[in-house]
């Protein structure tokens, strides 16, 4: 039922090479999931979030020192080994260090017409990052407007920020289903369907999601679902350790990663002023740690979901030298015990070793199945 | 004996009382029924200063850098810092700085004295979550103001206003978490002798472009740092005056730092604390490093000159702007700070990239020392290109990887062994009386 999602992922290049031949747009690379991807949707461009490939690489050493995570070195290994040589432009909303650093020599070393730094406020708790964060949208879509010679309208804006509404609200149906005592899909469904609408023009992500919808809600998984477990942390569209985990007794039931639910879970809310709807969207999202502060906004919501999704544990998941999810984990780590919920930590490099993490898992279910045990 | 006459720096004394004097002032503000609080080395220091003339700060960054001094304390706090859970590539600063905390140890005597509140600015993945942890555990209230908002050259109203009603709102928050009325005129006073303290630190740095150059980075360090503590105070501000008188004298009068001088470096990013002798060691080969986009521009104000060359800003004072408003004070302070050299690579590795091959030129270096600084991911950022465009614009660089503060990441003999190989490369061979030694 999820193949086309699975398709789209693992062949999100000839997805995009295939669309610009459909509709005469670009493919914009974007390096963060604040990136505004309704204004370059309206603009009639198709925004691709920048995902790695999972693959040990050599290219980056000379560009991106190694205290710097994995992921982003992933990131620009994929510009550096030309699997983009079809994109165009470029863009990064501003968060962390990190993948920043992808973003500049990216911009450096592969040949782009279009790379725009976006200076999204970190501080997002502040009221003055509204008026802040619209005066940079607006920036944003001149440059776009300059780079290809046409208007953005605001009803191009509109339809753009509804279609992105309605992928979220699908997807949120979607996650709705895993609520229940038999989840009628896995975790590693989940992610790739999460994963690949970031490389498709949400008409089609659309389109499949209210295709499987009505089958979904009959579906009876032949599989036991045992220990229900959130995954938390960093960016993580790690498929092969999803998979192993669902195979030792688990289902992932929900998520809280850039990759996930903080990427989709809130709506662009309309108040009239567009521009202004949509950087209140991203200033109210569920906040990346490095977002994250003063007030913790993020562990709140955490907790809620656990709650939500009655998970029986939480497995927090941080790419190595993350040192905004490293300045969450030991505090996040606490406060999900004191809540009763118990957590197993690891850590992610581009490529995971299965078979300790196995071991790991495996030790954390019986831990977390205890009670049922005795 | 060296090429040129050389003498102890008369300041130097001075520098190292007022610095121990900060600490202990800090230490014992509330027995004066003072007000301390903690923030960054780039927190707007200026503004809690309209609070009263009673108030004191330990900035985060050189009190790390103190606690890595000393070897021991900094591995005790490192230990109760992993303890703590946290990652050991995290900021090593904040690891050292937390630990300090947690052992409730101060570098300088004591138990760690806990302020009344933290204050910060962000730019870098780790500002505001440093404080965010230290309030929560010292229960004590946090305001910090967002800076990210690119580089200077882009600099227009709406980003500017956005750090400034930020520090508009910072001020609100001081008068209600200390109770106590704020006083402009206090704010304009500080937000003008942290405008002479920043400038005048650059002046002192320009005169090192001298053959003989009259500093070395190591005794740079000693007293840039004054700026990174309170650069807002009238103290630093005179003491930098005093100092650019003197070192003036010393480049009249060809007063070198290195007797021996033949080849002029630069370095980057902080440097590996507990191993300072790297400079020493450089110096047995005549090498001496005069400065750093770091010493130079973590706290000095620069700008570009009609004729291309770098030199301090000229302050609105200067300029004969005379101060009157809360507003205007704060607006004047926001878009000094957002020009600071070392804010800018923070967007772009090649501003830095170009600010570095301006030093080069400028001050007449023969190569650059890159510390591939496991402890700070701020400086650190982009550091591989910038070694990638200094070595494409011909300046020979290499690079040895280290931790600002925390000494298990530095390998000394593998640097001092690099360090060889470099001097090779500028066909430098150790002094004669130093290789004997």
């Amino acid at each position: 039922m999820f193949e086309q999602f699975f398709e789209w992922y693992e062949k999100r290049h000839d997805y995009a090479q295939g669309w610009m031949k459909k509709t005469g747009g670009e493919v914009v690379g974007c390096f963060c999931s604040y990136a505004p991807e309704e204004i370059i949707y309206a603009a009639g461009h198709l925004p691709v979030r920048m995902l790695g490939s999972h693959e040990p690489q050599d290219v980056t050493e000379a560009h991106i020192f190694g205290m710097f995570c994995p992921f982003c070195r992933d990131v620009l290994a994929q510009g550096l080994k030309g699997r983009y040589h079809y994109m165009k432009g470029i863009m990064i909303a501003q968060s962390c260090l990190h993948i920043r650093q992808s973003f500049t020599s990216w911009k450096k070393h592969v040949p782009v017409d279009f790379a725009y730094y976006l200076y999204m406020p970190n501080k997002v708790q502040t009221e003055h990052s509204r008026p802040y964060l619209k005066s940079e949208f607006e920036k944003f879509k001149t440059a776009l407007e300059e780079w290809t010679g046409k208007e953005i309208t605001e009803e191009a804006l509109r339809e753009s920020a509804e279609l992105h509404n309605e992928n979220r609200r699908l997807m949120h149906e979607v996650y709705e289903l895993r609520k229940g005592p038999n989840p009628a899909i896995t975790g590693l469904e989940a992610m790739v369907m999460v994963a690949s609408s970031f490389f498709v023009d949400k008409k089609d992500h659309n389109a499949e999601l209210k295709r499987i919808l009505p089958q979904l809600k009959d579906r009876q998984l032949d599989r036991e679902t045992g220990a229900r477990l959130m995954i938390v942390g960093s960016e993580d569209d790690d498929t092969d350790f999803v998979r192993m985990v669902e195979s030792v007794g688990a289902t992932i039931v929900v998520d809280e990663h850039c990759t996930g639910t903080r990427y989709f879970w809130n709506l662009t809310q309309f108040d009239g002023d567009i521009m202004q709807d949509l950087a209140n969207r991203y200033i109210d999202r569920p906040p990346c740690p490095t977002k994250d502060w003063e007030e913790r906004r993020r562990f709140p919501h955490i907790l809620q979901l656990a709650r939500d999704y009655n998970v029986d544990g939480v497995i927090l998941i941080q790419q190595k030298f993350c040192d905004p999810h490293e300045c969450d984990i030991p505090p996040l780590k606490e406060y999900l015990n004191a809540n009763g919920f118990p957590t197993l930590f690891l850590e992610f490099d581009v490529t995971v070793p299965l078979g300790p993490m196995r071991i790991r898992v495996e030790a954390f279910l019986e831990m977390v199945g205890e009670e049922e045990l005795f | 004996m060296g090429v040129y006459k050389s003498e102890p720096l008369k300041s130097w004394a001075k520098a190292k009382e007022l610095r121990l004097k900060y600490y202990k002032d800090y230490r014992e503000a509330h027995k004066k029924g003072g007000i301390r609080w903690t923030g960054g080395a780039w927190a707007f220091d200026a503004i809690p200063a309209g609070l009263g003339r009673d108030v004191y700060n330990i900035t985060g960054e050189p009190y790390g850098a103190s606690l890595a001094f000393d070897k021991p304390l900094s591995q005790e706090c490192m230990e109760a810092a992993e303890a703590k859970g946290w990652a050991r590539d995290l900021c090593s600063y904040m690891r050292n700085y937390w630990g300090s905390m947690y052992l409730n140890k101060y570098a300088f005597g004591g138990e760690y004295p806990t302020p009344d509140f933290c204050y910060q600015d962000h730019i870098c993945c780790s500002h505001g979550k440093w404080y965010q942890h230290v309030a929560e555990y010292k229960k004590i209230p946090y305001f910090c103001i967002d800076v990210s908002v690119g580089p200077y050259k882009d600099l227009d109203e709406d980003r500017l206003m956005f750090v400034v009603n930020q520090m508009h709102e910072a001020i609100e928050w001081l008068e209600k978490v200390t109770g106590r009325k704020y006083q402009d005129d206090l704010l304009i006073e500080a937000v003008e002798n942290e405008f002479r303290s920043t400038s005048t630190w650059a002046e002192i740095c320009l005169l090192n472009m001298a053959r003989p150059a009259p500093l070395d980075e190591k005794t740079m360090y000693s007293l840039y740092v004054h700026g990174t503590l309170a650069k807002h105070s009238k103290e630093v501000a005179d003491f930098y005056e005093e100092l650019r008188d003197e070192v003036q004298y010393r480049v009249e009068n060809n007063i070198a730092a290195l007797p021996n001088e033949r080849c002029r470096l630069m370095s980057d990013t902080q440097p590996p604390w507990g191993f300072l002798k790297v400079f020493r060691y450089l110096e047995q080969y005549g090498a001496l490093s005069v400065g750093s986009l770091y010493t130079f521009g973590l706290i000095g104000i620069w700008e570009t000159k009609p004729d291309g060359t770098w030199g301090p800003r000229t302050t609105p004072m200067q300029k004969g702007e005379k101060i009157t408003t809360r507003d205007q004070a704060l607006r004047l302070l926001a878009d000094w700070n957002l020009s600071k050299p070392e804010w800018q690579h923070f967007y772009d590795p090649d501003l830095k990239t170009e600010m570095m091959l301006q030093i080069v030129k400028q001050w007449q270096l023969d190569g650059v020392l890159l510390h591939l600084n496991r402890g700070c991911e701020g400086l650190s950022c982009g550091i591989m290109e910038n070694r990638l465009g200094i070595a494409e614009a011909g300046v020979p660089v290499m690079t040895f990887e280290g931790n600002m503060g925390d000494e298990r990441e530095f390998d000394e003999k593998s640097v001092m062994s690099r360090i060889d190989s470099f001097m090779e490369r500028l066909d430098l061979k150790m002094l004669e009386s130093k290789a004997r030694a």
